[in-house]
């Protein structure tokens, strides 16, 4: 039996997408005994909830704390180490809220993380991505230790749901530091499909120009349903929101669609869509590299096919 | 405030189409372009900015790998680091175990401030500040894109999934980097000679004293499976009925 606890990710509202991905990752180490912790303020029960029906999850762990209700990484790594006696193993999503929290959590257990995992191979042996992509490299974690990891969400599907796992509130005495506070959120655009999990992304590149030409992506993405992302450059140069980056250093996503308008398909951002189903670009570079990856690919200029082809929709 | 240590990672190049070799056992980097990680140098950037505004009198590059990296160094220097520390070791040493060394620095320099890059782009590991940061016990601010310093406190903003969040951290404390917190200078020829005169001290891993943690073995490289180059479509129609073939639309 290997037991691995799967850290929760939530807004307060509801559970992350990442968290069933997470338990799917969990439920590919043989002979797993999944559980997950919610840590929070107060009133979470329905995210607790929320998670006890996910399938394969025997218990969900509920940890409420006033010192809880930002997630701030210093606070949690040390409430999940002292957790972490009764697990052999550790999962968080490679979100920006796992990233963050799990090498601390790792550091404090003494043991070094395996970050992004895509593939469980064998109890102690998985794979993960390198060099933006470039490589895949079989990792294998020291015996007698315990394993703490980062989980690469578009590597996973999200369990199902139809659990019923028994919850459990706890108060875990560990000493909390105050050196940290949490101070606010800008939240970029929420009433759009979310980036990281939507079906159909549309993104958009420097050609855009500005960012009231990245109306003609929206335009695109309202008629296909699809969240908006945008490349590097695109953010760097203002046009949109940094949230929306997709790539190597930015958010890795597998929509079953997605359309790169004016992006050229930098390694960096390749990275970033990889496990997408079917990539289509314009771009009105024949040899941009973004067509080497393209299961459909059309030459043209952007500021007249795009709209034409929403018109079409 | 005081110093401040930036790490500097030397990394293969961001522009190099990586390879896997052939036996497995790595990537090629016989004759790769090696370079600054590029969210190392939006560190130093910072550190020299905060130095230039008189927010700190130290900026001090640290590198742990093979001697090499001296080259990385010396470039820090170049663009105004005012010393440099190299941590030799045989091989790259696991993350946690760099973070140790970074703990041994800090109890010998005493920074006020580590700035490190969020993630270096040869192992996508995004580990080290966190790691240092609960060693040591002190604050981490991940993924920095506006660091404002008041007193002993920094205000950061991080590229967080959501949007752009903001924390208050008391120093001494860990920052690491994300792309838009600055725009790296370049450095210039007469920095480069000056550079030379600079201090670099230079010590072995296994002369700190750091106890090595368990170490992750890496088995195996493989190449990524490849996507198969799809079809062209002529014009808009083309698009749409080769959409609508796959069920797309
Ligand atoms: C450390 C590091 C991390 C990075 N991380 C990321 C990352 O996570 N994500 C990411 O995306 N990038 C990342 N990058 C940047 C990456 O290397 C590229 O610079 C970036 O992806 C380029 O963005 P782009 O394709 O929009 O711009 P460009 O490369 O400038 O391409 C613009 C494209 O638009 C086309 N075009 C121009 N006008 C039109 C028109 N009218 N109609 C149609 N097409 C047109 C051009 O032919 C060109 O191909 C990173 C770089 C570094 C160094
Ligand atoms: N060998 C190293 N030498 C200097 N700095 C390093 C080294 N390894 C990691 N770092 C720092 O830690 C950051 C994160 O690295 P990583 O955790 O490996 O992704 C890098 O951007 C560097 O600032």
């Amino acid at each position: 039996m290997t037991r691995v606890l799967v850290i929760a990710e939530h807004d307060g509202s509801s559970l992350n997408p990442s968290t069933a991905k997470t338990v799917s990752c969990a439920c590919a180490v043989e002979n797993a005994v999944v559980s997950v912790v919610v840590f929070g303020a107060s009133g979470i029960e329905p995210i607790a909830a929320e998670a006890a029906g996910l399938a394969s999850v025997s218990t969900v762990i509920l940890v409420e704390n006033a010192a809880n209700s930002d997630a701030l990484a210093a606070v949690l790594a040390p409430q999940i180490t002292a957790l972490a006696d009764d697990f052999d193993c550790v999962f968080g999503p490679s979100t920006t809220f796992g990233k963050d929290l799990m090498p601390r959590v790792a550091a404090l257990l003494g043991v070094n993380q395996i970050s992004d995992i895509m593939s469980v191979e064998a109890p102690r042996t998985f794979k993960r991505p390198v060099y933006a992509g470039n490589a895949i490299v079989t990792v294998v974690a020291p015996e007698n230790h315990k394993i703490v990891a980062t989980i690469r969400t578009a590597s996973w599907p999200a369990v199902g749901g139809g659990g019923s796992a028994s919850i459990e509130a706890r108060t875990i005495d560990a000493e909390l530091p105050s050196h940290t506070r949490y101070v606010g959120l800008d939240a970029g655009n929420s009433d759009r499909p979310d980036l990281q999990t939507a079906n159909r992304v549309v993104s958009g590149g420097r050609a855009l120009g500005s960012g009231d030409n990245f109306s003609i992506v929206y335009a695109l993405a309202d008629k296909l349903g699809a969240a908006v992302g945008a490349s590097r450059a695109a953010v760097d140069a203002g046009y949109v929101a940094n949230d929306m980056q997709v790539g190597q250093t930015g958010k890795i996503i597998a929509p079953e669609l997605y359309v790169a308008i004016g992006i050229s398909g930098a390694i960096q951002h390749l990275t970033g869509i990889k496990d997408a189903g079917t990539i289509v670009a314009i771009n009105k570079d024949g040899e941009a590299p973004i067509f080497e990856v393209a299961d459909i690919g059309l030459v043209a200029d952007l500021f007249t096919a795009v709209p034409e082809f929403t018109d079409a929709l | 405030m005081n110093r401040i240590v930036v790490g500097l990672k030397r990394a293969v190049d961001y522009n190099v189409r990586v390879r896997v070799r052939k036996d497995g056992t790595g990537v090629e980097t016989d004759g790769v372009k090696m370079s600054i990680n590029p969210f190392d140098e939006i560190a130093l950037e910072e550190a020299l900015r905060m130095r230039e505004r008189g927010d700190a009198s130290e900026v001090i590059v640290v590198s742990i790998g093979s001697p090499d990296a001296q080259q990385q160094l010396r470039t820090g220097l170049a663009m105004g680091a005012d010393r440099a520390i190299l941590v030799t070791a045989d091989g790259m040493p696991d993350p946690l175990d760099r973070a140790r060394v970074f703990l041994e620095i800090v109890r010998r320099e005493e920074p006020d401030l580590v700035i490190l890059g969020k993630q270096a782009i040869d192992d996508d590991n995004n580990q080290t500040g966190q790691m240092l940061a609960a060693l040591w016990g002190r604050p981490q601010a991940t993924f920095a894109s506006k660091i404002v310093l008041e007193g002993q406190t920094a205000t950061v903003t991080r590229e967080v999934d959501a949007g752009l969040e903001t924390i208050a951290v008391d120093l001494p404390a860990v920052i690491t980097t994300d792309l838009r917190l600055n725009e790296p200078r370049y450095v210039k020829l007469p920095d480069i000679m000056k550079a030379k005169k600079k201090p670099l001290d230079t010590v072995a891993l296994d002369d700190l004293g750091i106890e090595r943690s368990p170490a992750l073995v890496q088995q195996r490289f493989e190449s990524p499976p490849v996507r198969q180059k799809g079809i062209m479509v002529n014009d808009v129609a083309g698009l749409v009925a080769a959409l609508k073939s796959k069920g797309l639309i």
